[in-house]
C-alpha cells in the first residue's frame, strides 16, 4: 500500500517520533558493514503497530481532528480517481457558480452519473477559491439543477459530503440560505434515480444534510456528521470554548455512533492510520462501497426509489417510548 | 367524524397576591411603555403604543386562529426521551422535566385541528417557551403526524414556527428531523393539499431551513427574525455591523423569501382569505 506523506496530528506524537527516527537513519552516512535495513524495517513495523493501536480507539475529538485533516482526500480527489470523463458543470442559472460545491457529469464504472462534491480546498489559494467548503445559496441551487439533469436523463447521483456547514454571511442570508437548503432537501427527496451520499470528512449540519438526504448514506470510519460543530455546541451549551471535547463526546457524531443510532447504512473502514495516510486506498474502498449500493438500487423503479427514500427519513428518530 | 366536539381551555394557574401585582403589567421591549396585561391579551400581545409583536403563548394563538376559539388537540405518541443520553452542564432529562413542569406539555409542539373560517384545517404550532422551540424528534413527530392527519382528513396544513433551530441535545437525530419534516410536507403537497407556513419571531436554523421555508405560501409575522445563521455568528464571520433590518420579516419579503408580511391582528383573516382563494371556495 503506497503511503502518502502527511502532517501528524498532536495526538500522533509517538508515531511522529518513530517516523523521525526512520528518516534520520536514512540520512546518516554509515561506514562499511553496517546494515540499517533491518532496523528501518523494525521501526516501520513499530510505527504501523502504533498507528493501528491508536486508530482503533480514537476518541470522538481525535476523530474530529482526523476528519478535518488537511491531507484527507477531498471531493476533487474522489472525482479524479473514481469518475472517468468528468465534465464539470458550473452555476445555478440564477446568480453565480459556487465552488464550495462542485458537480457535473461523468462515468462511474462505465455508467453515466451525476456527481456532487463539497470541496474545502487544500492550501490557502484553493481554500479561498472553494470558500473553505462552506456553500452559499447558489451552491445548493446548483445541486438542485444538477438533480434535474439526473432525473431527466435517468442518471444515478453520487454525492460527497465534506463541509463544516453552510456559509454564515450577510449575502448568504440575503439570497435565502434557509430556503436554498430547505428546497435542496426537498429536491433530494423527489429524485427518481438512485442516490448515494458519502460523508468523507466533515458532515456539518444543514449544509451537509442538504446533499445527504439519500437512499444510502455511507460514512468513512473516521468521519463525523453532526447537528452543530463541537465548537459551536461548547460555546452555546457550556458557554466555554474549552469544553469542546465534552461537547464532541455528548453529540454522538462519529460514524460508529450514527450507525448505532440507525442514521447511516454503512461504515467504510479506513486504511491503518486514516485516509490521509493512504489516500488512494481510501478512495478505492469508498468507490467499491458506492458501486455496491448503486447495484442494489439499480433494479428499483423511480417511484420506488423515491418512496423508499421518503419512508427512510420519515422513520428517522421515531423511537417510540417503550411503555406504549 | 365530528370535528369539533370539545373545547380545549388553557389551564389558569392560581396566582399569589405578590405574583398578581407583578403580573398585572408588562413592559413593551420595543417602546418601553407599560402595558396592562388584560388589554395586552385582548390585543393578541401586540403593543397598543408602537405595534410591536410580543410573543404570543401557543394556546392563545390557537384560540385566536380557530373559529370561536374552538379546536381539538391531536394526541401525539410519546417518544423515547433523551436518545443520546445527553448531558452538558445539566442532564437533558432534567431540562426536559423542568420545561414539562413549567409548560404542562410534553415538548415544544402542539398540533390542533378545527375550523378556520369554516374550513377544516390542521395547525401545528411551535412553542418558543419550551427550550426555544427547538426541533428534536418530538417536534419532528408532531409535524409528521400533523401533515399525515391533514392528508387523512383532506385538510390544509398550517405550520406556525417559532424556533431557534435544531435541538442540540438530540444531536444528529435532530438534524435528521429537517429531512423528516420535509418528507412529510412533501407528501401532503404532492397530493395537492395546501401547506401554509407562518413564521413568527424567531424562525431560524434547522426549522427555517426545512419545513418553515417550504410553504406553498410563506407568511411572516411583522418584525419577526427569520434566517438561517444567527446574527452573532454572522457578525463574528464578517466582523462588521449588520445592515439595518437584517433578517427581519420585511427584509425577507424584500429579498423574495416570504409572500406576505402580516400584522398579527390580521393573521386569521389573511389565512381564511388565502385558503378560500387556493381552494376556490
Ligand atoms: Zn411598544
Amino acid at each position: 500500500m503506497e503511503k502518502s506523506n502527511t502532517v501528524n496530528l498532536d495526538f500522533e506524537k509517538t508515531i511522529a517520533e518513530v517516523e523521525e527516527k526512520i528518516l534520520h537513519l536514512k540520512d546518516i552516512e554509515l561506514g562499511d558493514g553496517v546494515n540499517i535495513d533491518g532496523e528501518i524495517t523494525r521501526l516501520r513495523q513499530k510505527s504501523e503497530r502504533l498507528l493501528k493501536q491508536l486508530y482503533s480507539k480514537l476518541t470522538p475529538w481525535q476523530k474530529t481532528l482526523v476528519a478535518r485533516h488537511p491531507d484527507r482526500p477531498h471531493s476533487i480527489d474522489y472525482i479524479n480517481l473514481l469518475i472517468e470523463d468528468f465534465e464539470n458543470l458550473s452555476g445555478d442559472r440564477c446568480f453565480a457558480d459556487d465552488l464550495a460545491i462542485i458537480g457535473g457529469l461523468g462515468k462511474f464504472n462505465g455508467r453515466s452519473v451525476v456527481v456532487i462534491g463539497q470541496e474545502k480546498g487544500r492550501d490557502l489559494e484553493t481554500r479561498v477559491k472553494h470558500n473553505f467548503g462552506m456553500a452559499k445559496p447558489e451552491g445548493y441551487r446548483k445541486v438542485q439543477r444538477l438533480m434535474d439533469i439526473a432525473d431527466k436523463f435517468n442518471l444515478p447521483v453520487i454525492a460527497f459530503v465534506d463541509t463544516s456547514g453552510a456559509f454564515p454571511g450577510v449575502e448568504a442570508e440575503e439570497r435565502g440560505q434557509a430556503q436554498a437548503i430547505a428546497s435542496c432537501i426537498e429536491r433530494c427527496l423527489k429524485l427518481k434515480v438512485p442516490f448515494v451520499s458519502v460523508v468523507i470528512g466533515e458532515g456539518g449540519s444543514g449544509g451537509a444534510i442538504a446533499v445527504a438526504t439519500a437512499n444510502r448514506i455511507i460514512m468513512l470510519e473516521h468521519s463525523i456528521y453532526s447537528v452543530i460543530s463541537p465548537e459551536g455546541c461548547a460555546s452555546i451549551l457550556w458557554r466555554s470554548a474549552d469544553k469542546v471535547k465534552e461537547a464532541t463526546e455528548a453529540l454522538c457524531l462519529t460514524a460508529q455512533d450514527l450507525r448505532r443510532l440507525g442514521v447511516i447504512d454503512e461504515i467504510v473502514a479506513e486504511p491503518t492510520g486514516g485516509a490521509q495516510r493512504h489516500r488512494e486506498e481510501a478512495i478505492k474502498r469508498v468507490g467499491m462501497a458506492v458501486a455496491r449500493h448503486l447495484k442494489e438500487l439499480e433494479n428499483q423503479s423511480g417511484e420506488e426509489l423515491k418512496r423508499r427514500r421518503t419512508e427512510k427519513f420519515l422513520k428517522m428518530g421515531r423511537h417510540l417510548a417503550k411503555s406504549e | 367524524m365530528n370535528w369539533i366536539s370539545d373545547f380545549v381551555r388553557p389551564k389558569i394557574k392560581k396566582a399569589s397576591p405578590k405574583e398578581l401585582s407583578d403580573n398585572l403589567w408588562t413592559k413593551c421591549p420595543e417602546c418601553g411603555q407599560m402595558l396592562f396585561n388584560k388589554e395586552l391579551e385582548k390585543d393578541f400581545y401586540v403593543c397598543s403604543f408602537c405595534g410591536h409583536h410580543l410573543r404570543l403563548p401557543v394556546l392563545k394563538r390557537l384560540q385566536m386562529l380557530f373559529d370561536d376559539g374552538k379546536y381539538r388537540a391531536l394526541s401525539l405518541p410519546k417518544l423515547q426521551d433523551d436518545p443520546l443520553n445527553f448531558k452538558d452542564s445539566k442532564k437533558y432529562t432534567d431540562r426536559l422535566r423542568s420545561y414539562r413542569k413549567l409548560s404542562g406539555r410534553d415538548d415544544a409542539i402542539v398540533v390542533a385541528y378545527g375550523e378556520i373560517g369554516g374550513i377544516k384545517a390542521v395547525v401545528a404550532i411551535l412553542d418558543f417557551s419550551f427550550m426555544g422551540g427547538s426541533m428534536g424528534t418530538a417536534v419532528g413527530e408532531g409535524i409528521v403526524r400533523g401533515a399525515e392527519f391533514a392528508l387523512k382528513t383532506k385538510s390544509p396544513f398550517i405550520a406556525i414556527s417559532a424556533s431557534g433551530g435544531a435541538r442540540m441535545q438530540e444531536g444528529i437525530l435532530s438534524l435528521m428531523q429537517m429531512a423528516r419534516t420535509t418528507a412529510a410536507i412533501n407528501q401532503l403537497k404532492e397530493k395537492g393539499f395546501p401547506y401554509i407556513s407562518v413564521m413568527t419571531d424567531p424562525t431560524t436554523g434547522g426549522v427555517s431551513a426545512s419545513f418553515a421555508m417550504l410553504g406553498d405560501i410563506n407568511i411572516a409575522e411583522k418584525g419577526s427574525v427569520i434566517g438561517f445563521a444567527g446574527a452573532r455568528v454572522i457578525e463574528q464571520t464578517i466582523r462588521e455591523q449588520l445592515p439595518e433590518g437584517f433578517q427581519k420579516a420585511e427584509y425577507l419579503q424584500a429579498h423574495g423569501m416570504v409572500d406576505i408580511v402580516v400584522n398579527r391582528t390580521e393573521l386569521r383573516d389573511k389565512l381564511i382569505k388565502i385558503l378560500k382563494l387556493l381552494l376556490n371556495r
